[in-house]
Parts: structure tokens; sequence; C-alpha cells
């Protein structure tokens, strides 16, 4: 497999004693690491295949030393990622060997809950869960809910638009965050959104979100916050076929049902998760079903009716309805924790996270069962199935001579069926480092182009964490090149190196 | 009409530097600022591409009135949850289009991103926009978003796209997500001043309440309530003994729709009057101090105010800004729309960025010159 190498290809010429000195008079000694060892625990995210150690960390407690820390790179000319907690899983928030981690960690503090307003003011470096913690004494929370929410932070939440397992019927990122506050890499402060609808001008604030730290730092968030339902109930279904689990999952749609959560997970995933969480899933199941009604007792159990009437008739094979909380989390334990479970029987696994449109589930998981065979790795499969979001799990062994790279090229075959089955590379992951290549599938040059021209309307000495998201057009055609997809060539504009 | 021809007008315009006015049905003429270039248009170019009910996406091409659009979504029992305004009557205003026109196109649509009473409970209407095919000002075609829920591959271009009043790029076709329509829906009546509507209003939002739509005129809350039927009914008997009339029969129904649909349109008398301006605000903002109230909508969020010489603008966006939001110049004579600007001012960073981005989409600065800010 030819692979281009995936660290970012662009070059600075940072000048480490004058970038160290110049971060000096800006932060104190405990707000800077400049020593190796200290660097070292920054030299990835969450998606730990790819490293990079930068030449310093900065750990910035106010605002004014992020615009501090931003003027001084953009006057020197060296690049900048921006870090909130490190769980990314696309490599966003991997170092450029020439430039500087900044890191909100300390931007930890929620600065106001206004309980009748319904909305929360966080800094970036808050986690995602404990601004639902801060809500709940109001009967309130915030929606979008990742796995990860325990250790996640709501600036990576902005750069990621991250998702989660309840985002169909509540919405991503972009729905439920109102305004941000940005530093822009010329140190310049920007408020976009506001607590008022429809702010004025271009909704920069949906450009910004999901941006991947490349248009400007985020130093504030405010999010909105939606009342807790009173009651949540989950069906868990069994299905003898996965298709059979597809078409229940067009039915409960086609029916008027915008259920709080629609998952589904395989044999493999049920078979990796059920030992560990004990959740009470049928390991005879090809697929199962989880899904969840929230709201009024009256109306919960309306819903609840109808899913299991739906999910009868689409042929599950068995059916099972939470009775009480502990039970509902129970069932819900086992998803939660599919990415940990199957942690446990492999030495390393490879999440992907291609969107498809439902309809096509079936077709999607008959290939990547063709592809265990043709890479010889296995893959176990949860899906948002909801909002046709899955993530395959492939499993793999760093240890073993080229299984990492056959890995790799199984996730790429992934992300570019799914965009062949009318989908995308990634629906709440982020491009990052890991599918860069995969956007020269997604996309074409014209498209490509605006989105660079973009970047520039924002930072255009390309500073901001450079070499992700968006790949260079000599990438794509270098990618493209040795990727010919039915004999036509993507870039055929490009001139070929 | 083919996307050829409209590909081939704006290459045009663009080649010999020509200002262009993109116009649907021409709906919404009176909003925003000036009105400049030749007309471009693009109402030919219409018709459904693709619609999956399972799938919850319609694409459709720009010139597709909403009107025919919704009337196939009706038919899978689906809706635009964003409930945009047609503007296809009479208008007590002089807000809509001529008596007898199709009423506003989905292109439009998206591109004004005006969004109707259901705005605070389901969304703006770029929070359903997926996707958007755009012919940007130099003529070449882009493809942003697509079909599926969850797309975070390259910038959320297509929602940028709504609202940006066609300054970007002519939004040829776009995709939308759909949702079911409710199973059961009630309108209560109360009797409520304006302090205390704005306080039951946030009250409300703040419980696990079906609340799909509220608007306050003259001493009067109407709220509406939407979801599964069970819902509605035990909503209906806990907000109970403040309900004035509760409508059971199915004549009363329609007359809720109906009521529902003049505020939607803007048809209601509360929207009458030469100059209006529309503030959006906290929901739980205090009232600002203006006179000429004519309506609160969205929760609180939205309320709007009549207004009379244009001295008192900067009155009005002053008191809008210190309540923590922003002021519009809605409806009024385009000549003072030009003059004041339609929309509250950006900062001057703010506008220094609007202007880049422009530049990237619309280098010649050709495609509907002053309709959203006089510099772009």
């Amino acid at each position: 497999m030819n692979t281009i190498m995936l660290t970012t290809e662009t070059t600075f010429q940072t000048d480490r004693q004058a970038l160290a000195a110049r971060l000096k008079l800006i932060l104190p000694a405990h707000c800077l690491l400049l020593d190796e060892e200290d660097l070292r625990p920054y030299e990835c995210d969450g998606l730990t295949a790819y490293r990079e150690l930068p030449m310093a960390v900065c750990l910035p407690e106010t605002e004014g030393q992020v615009v501090d820390i931003l003027r001084a790179c953009h006057q020197l000319g060296v690049p900048v990622v921006a870090r909130g907690a490190g769980t990314g899983l696309s490599g966003g928030a991997m170092p450029h060997a020439q430039g500087v981690v900044l890191s909100l960690a300390r931007f930890n503090k929620i600065l106001r809950v206004d309980r009748e307003a319904r909305l929360a003011v966080v800094q970036p470096g808050v986690r995602n869960l404990a601004v639902s913690e801060a809500a709940a004494p109001f009967g309130l929370y915030y929606a979008p809910d990742p796995s990860s929410q325990i250790a996640c932070t709501l600036g990576g939440n902005v750069a990621e638009n991250s998702g989660g397992v309840h985002c169909l019927k509540y919405g991503l990122t972009v729905h439920n965050v109102l305004r941000v506050r940005v530093v822009s890499i010329e140190g310049e402060v920007f408020e976009i959104g506001s607590e008022a609808p429809d702010a004025p001008g271009y909704d920069l604030l949906a450009l910004m979100i999901g941006s991947e730290g490349m248009l400007g730092v985020v130093t504030e968030v405010t999010v909105k916050l939606v009342p807790k339902p009173e009651l949540a109930q989950v069906v868990m279904a069994s299905f003898a076929d996965v298709s059979k689990a597809g078409d229940a999952v067009a039915a409960i749609i086609a029916a008027g049902i915008i259920p709080a959560g629609l998952e589904m997970m395989d044999k493999a995933a049920t078979a990796a998760v059920e030992p560990y969480v004990k959740a009470g899933y049928d390991l005879n199941a090809a697929a199962i079903l989880l899904c969840e009604s929230d709201g009024t007792p009256e109306e919960v159990a309306e819903e609840i009716a109808r899913v299991t009437e739906v999910l009868t008739s689409a042929g599950a094979s068995d059916l099972r309805v939470s009775q009480s909380e502990a039970e509902r989390l129970r069932f819900w334990a086992g998803r939660k924790a599919a990415f940990p479970a199957v942690g446990r029987i492999t030495p390393d696994y490879y999440c992907m996270d291609g969107t498809i449109p439902r309809k096509r589930l079936a077709e999607m998981l008959a290939a990547i069962s063709e592809m265990e065979k043709k890479y010889s790795l296995r893959c176990a499969n949860v899906f948002h199935a909801g909002d046709g979001n899955l993530h395959p799990l492939i499993m793999y062994d760093t240890a073993k001579p080229g299984e990492w790279a056959r890995a790799e090229a199984f996730g790429a075959e992934i992300l570019e069926l799914s965009v062949a089955l009318g989908g995308s590379i990634t629906g709440e992951h982020g491009v990052g480092i890991e599918k860069i290549n995969q956007m020269c599938v997604q996309y074409k040059t014209p498209e490509l182009a605006a989105f660079h021209r973009i970047k520039a309307a924002f930072d255009d000495r390309g500073l901001l964490n450079p070499g992700k998201a968006v790949p260079s057009l000599h990438r794509c055609a270098e990618y493209g090149r040795m990727h010919v997809h039915h004999g036509d060539t993507k870039f055929p504009e490009l001139e070929r190196f | 009409m083919r996307l050829d021809d409209l590909v081939s007008a704006i290459q045009a315009a663009h080649a010999s530097q020509t200002q262009l006015r993109i116009r649907g049905a021409g709906s919404k003429d009176f909003y925003g600022g000036m009105l400049a270039g030749e007309v471009l248009n693009v109402a030919g170019y219409r018709g459904i591409v693709a619609y999956e009910p399972t799938e919850l996406y319609v694409t459709a091409k720009c010139g597709t009135p909403l009107a025919e659009l919704e009337a196939v979504l009706a038919e899978k029992g689906q809706m635009l949850a964003f409930e945009p305004p047609q503007f296809s009557g009479a208008s007590i205003g002089s807000a809509g289009a001529s008596v007898g026109s199709s009423g506003a196109t989905v292109g439009g649509c998206v591109a004004a991103g005006l969004a109707g009473p259901r705005r605070q409970q389901a969304g703006a209407v770029r929070d359903f926009v997926l996707g958007v095919k755009l012919i940007d000002g130099t003529g070449q075609v882009l493809d942003f978003g697509g079909q599926v829920m969850k797309n975070v591959a390259g910038y959320d271009v297509s929602r940028l796209l709504a609202g940006s009043l066609g300054t970007l790029g002519l939004l040829a076709e776009v995709t939308l997500k759909v949702l079911p329509k409710p199973l059961a829906e009630q309108t209560l009546v109360f009797a409520m001043s304006e302090v205390e509507a704005i306080a039951r209003l946030n009250e409300w939002g703040g419980q696990p309440l079906p609340i799909s739509a509220s608007f306050w005129h003259d001493g009067q809350l109407w709220l509406r309530l939407a979801g599964a039927r069970a819902a509605v009914a035990a909503a209906c008997s806990k907000l109970g003994g403040k309900a004035m009339t509760l409508e059971t029969t199915a004549g009363a129904a329609v007359n809720a729709q109906k009521h529902w649909i003049s505020m939607r349109e803007q048809t209601h008398p509360a929207f009458a009057g030469d100059i209006l301006w529309r503030l959006a605000l906290p929901t739980n903002a205090k009232p600002p101090g203006l006179d000429g109230l004519r309506a609160i909508e969205w929760g609180g969020a939205l309320r709007w105010y009549a207004g009379e010489a244009s001295e008192i603008r900067e009155a009005v966006r002053g008191a809008a800004a210190r309540a923590g939001g922003h002021a519009m110049l809605y409806r009024a004579p385009e000549s003072l729309r030009c003059l004041e600007g339609a929309f509250a001012p950006l900062s001057p960073a703010l506008l220094a960025l609007h202007r880049r981005l422009k530049k990237s989409f619309d280098p010649q600065g050709i495609l509907n010159p002053g309709r959203l800010y006089a510099e772009l």
C-alpha cells in the first residue's frame, strides 16, 4: 500500500531560542513547557498512531495571554495548534514540529449558568459533562453528549462540531451553541453569535463550529441548555440479520418517530461489550438496536408503544423495554463502553467515522465484512443508526509488522465507500490529519480551493493548525495519482510530479 | 431553465463586471438593504431533485415554490420544521409578493434565513440546511455539504450561506432536513401583559413542555402545543386554568391553524404599518423601554415594534444592544433602509472579515451588492 506520509507537509523556519525567549516574556514559568520530557505528553491526541513533538506548550490562564501568544506567533511566523483535553480521534490536535501547542486546559471555569434564559457561559477548557452537572439543579442540561463527555471539553466540541448518541433529536454542537468569543491569529478578539437569535451578518458561528482550530482560538462559549425530560425509556431489539435491523431504522423514521437515540451494534461489538459491561445484550443476534424515547411519562408511553409495534413488524426476534432508570443506563452502558470494550480484546483498534444514508447500511456492513477478509483484520461495528453515522472499530496490533498499514488501508476503503454511497468521510470526529487524503475523495478542486480561500480570510499566513482539515491541491493530485478511481483522475488540471 | 443557463449568466456578468440582483418570486424584495443590479430571475429553475422521507431530506432547485415543496412533504406527513413564511397572499403590510404570486421560493427562503413561529422550538433555517449547490460570483459551481445528517468534512459553508442574502453566490439547489409533522396540536390563549408574558414564556421554556410556538399581541398570548397526543393533552391540563379557549373541535383546530398562518405570513394586524423594527433579544430580556410594541414571538426572543420617523433609529438600536440583542429595520421605505442600513451594524473587525469572505466568493462584488450591508 502506497500511503502518502500523513505528517503535515507544511514547514516553517522557527527559531527555537527566539520563540522561547518571546514566550517567556508573555507567560509565567508554570504556564510554559519547553523541555522534551514536559512536551512528550502533548505529542498526540486520542489518535495515538500519529505523533509529533512541538517546540513549546503554552498553558495560558487569561484571554490577554492568548492574545499575546497569538500576536507573537503571528509576528514570528510560528504555527499554533490549539488543544483542549486531547480526546479527539482524528489527530486534529497533533502538534506541529516547528510550532506551539496552545492548551486551553486552564480555561476551566463555568462563568454563568442562567436558569431563566436557559444558557451557560463557559470557558473552552470546561468538560462537556460538567456543563450538564452545573445545570442539573435547574432541571436543565447541555444536549450534545459525545461518548468522551466525561473528559472532552467544550472548546474541542466547538472545534469538531461533536455529536453524540442523542443528536438526531437534539442536534449537534452547531445546533446548541449560541455564541463564541474568538481570538484571531493576529490577536484580534471577535464575538460571534449572541444570546439573541439570528445575529446580523454572515453566520460565522456555523463556519467556526467544526473548523478544527483552523480559523481562530475560542476563549469563551455560550451554550443553550434544554429542560431535562421527565422520563426516558429505551427499547432493545434483536435482529437475526443486519439488513432487517437497517430496515427497522427506516421504518421508525417512516412512522414519523424521531427517537431521542437510535443506535445499532453488530454481533462483533456486542460480543466484545457483554463480558465487560454485562448489559444483558442478546449475543445470538446479528445486530441489536437501542431506541430511546424521552419526554413526559404520557409521551414516552405513547412513543414506546409505537416503536414496539414498528420493531415487531420489522421482524425483531426479541424486544425488551427498560423498566427502570437503572436498567436503561445498563442498556446504554454497553453502547457507551463499546470503544474501551473493544480495546480489551485487541492490542489496538482504529475507529472510523463515516456517514452514509441509512438505507445503505446493509450494503456497507456486507462490504466491511468482505474487507475483513481482504485485510485479514477483524472489525466490530457500532452505529449511530438514526443519523447514519457508522463507527467501525478495526482491530490490529502495532507490534505485528504490516498490521497498522493494513488497518489504515482498511479504514481508507471504508471512508471512500461512505462517499461512494452518498455519505461523508466524517460525521463527528473531524478530518484532522487522519482523513486528510480522503478529503480529496469527498471534494473536488473548486470546493477545496474555496475552503483555502475561507481559511485565508481568517488566517492568511496559514499559521493556525497547518496541514490539517483541508488538504493542499498538490496532496490531492498526488493521492489521486496513486488512487485513480474508475480510470478518471480527479485533478486533471494539476501538474503531476 | 437549466443550471447551465444560470452559470452562463453569472459568468457573463463576472466577465463584464455587471452587478446582478438574484430574484426568485420577489416575495422578500422588501427585506434587507438596497436592491441593485440587473435582475437575474431564477424562478424558472425549479423542481424537487430528490426526496427521501426515511432519510429525512429533500433536495430542491432554488426556484421551487415553498408551497409546492411543503405540499409534497405533507403527503408523507413531513414538514419544514422551521416554518418559513411564504408571503404569497395579500399582506396587511407591504410585505409579500403581489396577490396571485406563487410565493416564496426555496432558494430565497434559505438566502434570507427567515424562520417562522416554530423557530424557538425547532431551530433556525440554517439548522436544517444539509447541503447547497452554489454558483459563486465567478460562475463556478460548488457543492458543499450533502444529504446526510452529520457531516463535518470541510468548513460548514452550507450553513454559512443561510441568511447571506445571495451576496456570496446563487444558491442553485439546497438540501434541507425534514421532520415528521406532530401528531397533535392545540392552541391556548391567555390574557396577559407584556411583562407577565415574558416571565411565563421563560418559566415554561425551562420545563419539559411541548410548546411549539408563542405569539403575544395587545394583551393576549397564544401558545401552540405540539407533539404526541398524550403530551399535548397533559400539557393542556397542566397549563390548564389559564386557558381562555381550548380548541377541541375540528372547526376550532382549523381556526387555530389559520391564526398561526397569519402570524407566519405576517398578515396579522400586529404587523401593520410602514415602519417595522424586528428586535432579536435574549428570551428573558426586560422590555427595552421603547414605544410601539406590536408583538412578541419565539418565547420572548423576537419583539416587533412599529416605528415612525427615522430619528428613533439610534434609540432602537441602542436599546436592543443594551438588552443583549440587535435590531433590524425590517420594513421601511427602501430609501430609508438604504440610508440607515437594514441590519444592525457590525464591529469594524467583523466587517473587515465579512469583506474578505465576500471577496473570496465574489471577487468582483457583482452579486446582490448592498443587499446585506452597503459595504458588501
